[in-house]
């Protein structure tokens, strides 16, 4: 079942430029240059972007709060900004930078107000309020103003907000932002947790990229307003040549170098016993690889090494900068 | 708009109440300073009656009416949306998006979720000095009086509360508009204190009648002490008070409608 459907979606800001003295001149800007988003329930979707790319316009527009300057968007059923009210009594939304919460009530009260505001009967509320309870161990500070919890709990106490009217949708704008590492595990164990429930729709941005590699089973990355890619973390691997590498450590040096298809040497280090080969493509597995090596010299340790996420992103970000160098 | 917001406004005012007794002395100061700010008005009345005699052919009697029904207006009004012009600050840090969010009205949530309690305490001062001022001016009291003095600070709250929803929309378009909004509503409210004949032609058909100033505390006071208008309005123009607010308050609405739209469009 789809949840989100976006098609052609685009939001125009008017920028003014100083151009003198007094004068200024206007200047369109798209922060969102034609988007096309489907999202089925239950997905866990990363939407990641360098800073600017169109990740806050895209939620905004998704959740009602901005109206889109062209294009067709479509929220459990709803359009988001006239039907601003249905929809928020469907979707859930946090954001990293800013409290939901009262700042000056306990953690208790503001879920309480929130039963109210949202109308949820009491025993659908108490049972929710009790689980996130327990799964994000709440009851310690649960009756401290908010303005006195650390960011931690503040996050924990605000994701549960999110989630007391039971949304189909949960929107989290850089929930971990700020967090320590105890924390970001909670609230990523947490996200996990839901999201292998199945019935609740995460829409994810963050720049902590192990949240990605935790949650998201697909990655939309978005720049300057366009989608640049659309996938599994595999597909992103694949597509922009992230290499799993494998180091070994040899007790003499190789008399003749490996030749594989889809293997490259790409460094040979003390002097001549330690070699790490990128692998590329499919054609030569890390396992024939080192069965071939076998062959040729003998091995002290062999270590494979992951692609890691944050090159990738690196690397597409780089890219960008190339190509818009001018802009 | 529908009803939800009214069984979600009395457990918010609470939990406001709350959180703002939390700063126990700061509260009690709060209160007895807005209690001062209520009284204050009264007191600057019987000053100038000290210097003169009458004020543009008006007594004391009348002026204190006057005041008392612009007090009591505005007193109701500043506690139920005196704290929309905390929108600019909304504006600013982007926390409108989270209001934007939530399943209820963005003027409602800004009205209910500031809502100053200590600012009750100056509407009951002002609701007692109205009837000191009502005893004190002697009033014929016909059944259409009677309900003109319960009326009239109605209507007035409704067209304070149009201004403060009037002058606050203007953050929606420009954040650094403090001053402006300052300006009309406590600035307002000391102009309809005074019978209108006092102010120059020019500022008393901007804001008498032009923002319908003169219909929060003037007309309904020369309807209630039965007196003509020194300006030559028609005699019973108090009683239109609940009509010119209607119209004040849909101006009103439709700047803040305006100013939401904008905001969605623009972002902040």
């Amino acid at each position: 079942m789809t949840v989100i459907e976006a098609r052609a979606l685009r939001k125009e800001f008017v920028v003014r430029v100083k151009a003198g003295v007094l004068r200024r001149e206007s200047r369109v800007i798209a922060a969102v240059d034609g988007i096309d988003l489907t999202v089925s329930r239950g997905d866990m979707l990363g939407y990641i972007g360098p800073n600017g790319a169109g990740k806050s316009t895209t939620l905004k527009m998704l959740t009602g709060v901005l109206y889109p300057s062209s294009g067709v968007v479509r929220v459990c059923g709803f359009e988001p900004v006239p039907q601003r009210q249905a929809l928020a009594r469907r979707i859930g939304v946090v954001f990293g930078h800013r409290s939901q919460l009262w700042w000056d009530l306990p953690l208790r009260d503001s879920f309480a107000l929130l039963r109210h505001i949202y109308a949820v009967p009491a025993a659908d509320h108490a049972a929710r309020l009790s689980r996130c309870r327990k799964l994000l161990d709440l009851d310690p500070f649960l009756d401290t103003p908010v303005r006195q919890l650390s960011l931690g709990q503040r996050m924990r106490g605000e994701l549960t907000a999110a989630l007391l009217h039971g949304p189909e949708v949960l929107f989290l704008d850089e929930p971990t932002i700020g967090l320590d590492l105890v924390s970001k595990q909670a609230v990523r164990s947490f996200l996990a947790g839901i999201g292998d429930a199945g019935d609740t729709t995460l829409i994810l941005t963050t720049h902590d990229l192990a949240d990605i590699e935790r949650l998201c089973r697909r990655l939309v990355v978005i720049d300057r307003g366009r989608i640049v890619h659309d996938g599994s973390l595999d597909e992103l691997h694949a597509r922009y040549g992230s290499r799993r590498r494998v180091v070994v450590d040899l007790d003499a040096p190789l008399v003749t170098p490996l030749a594989l298809p889809d293997v490259s040497v790409e460094s040979i280090e003390a002097d001549g016993r330690r070699i790490t080969y990128a692998l590329e493509g499919g054609r030569t597995t890390a396992g024939e690889l080192v069965r071939r090596l076998a062959e040729l010299a003998s091995i002290r340790d062999i270590s494979v090494l992951e692609p890691a996420i944050e090159d990738v992103v690196a690397r597409l970000y780089a890219d960008r900068d190339r190509h818009g160098a001018g802009a | 708009m529908d009803s939800r917001w009214l069984t979600a406004y009395g457990p918010l005012v609470r939990a406001q109440v709350r959180s703002q007794a939390q700063y126990r002395a700061s509260f009690v100061i709060d209160v007895a300073g807005s209690v001062l700010f209520g009284v204050l008005d009264v007191v600057a009345v019987f000053v100038l009656f000290r210097v003169s005699k009458t004020l543009a052919g008006f007594t004391f009697a009348d002026v204190f009416l006057m005041t008392a029904l612009a007090n009591c207006a505005f007193a109701i009004a500043d506690l139920l949306v005196g704290n929309v012009e905390r929108l600019r600050v909304y504006v600013r840090s982007g926390l409108l998006d989270a209001v934007l969010v939530r399943p209820l009205g963005v003027l409602t949530q800004l009205a209910v979720m500031d809502v100053a309690a200590r600012r009750v305490g100056r509407v009951v001062v002002a609701v007692g000095v109205l009837i000191v001022a009502a005893v004190n001016a002697g009033l014929a009291l016909t059944a259409a009086r009677l309900v003109l003095l319960v009326v009239a600070p109605a209507a007035g709250a409704v067209i304070f509360s149009a201004v403060f929803v009037g002058t606050a929309s203007v953050a929606f378009w420009w954040i650094e508009s403090g001053e402006l909004g300052n300006a009309l509503t406590y600035g307002g409210h000391d102009f309809t204190a005074y019978p209108m004949p006092i102010y120059g032609t020019v500022f008393r058909r901007l804001l008498a009648y032009g923002l319908g100033f003169a219909f929060v505390a003037y007309y309904p006071a020369l309807a209630l002490l039965d007196r003509r208008d020194p300006l030559g309005a028609p005699a019973g123009l108090g009683y239109a008070s609940p009509l010119v607010a209607a119209l004040v308050a849909a101006a009103a609405g439709l700047c803040w409608r305006r100013g939401v739209r904008h905001y969605r469009s623009t972002g902040s």
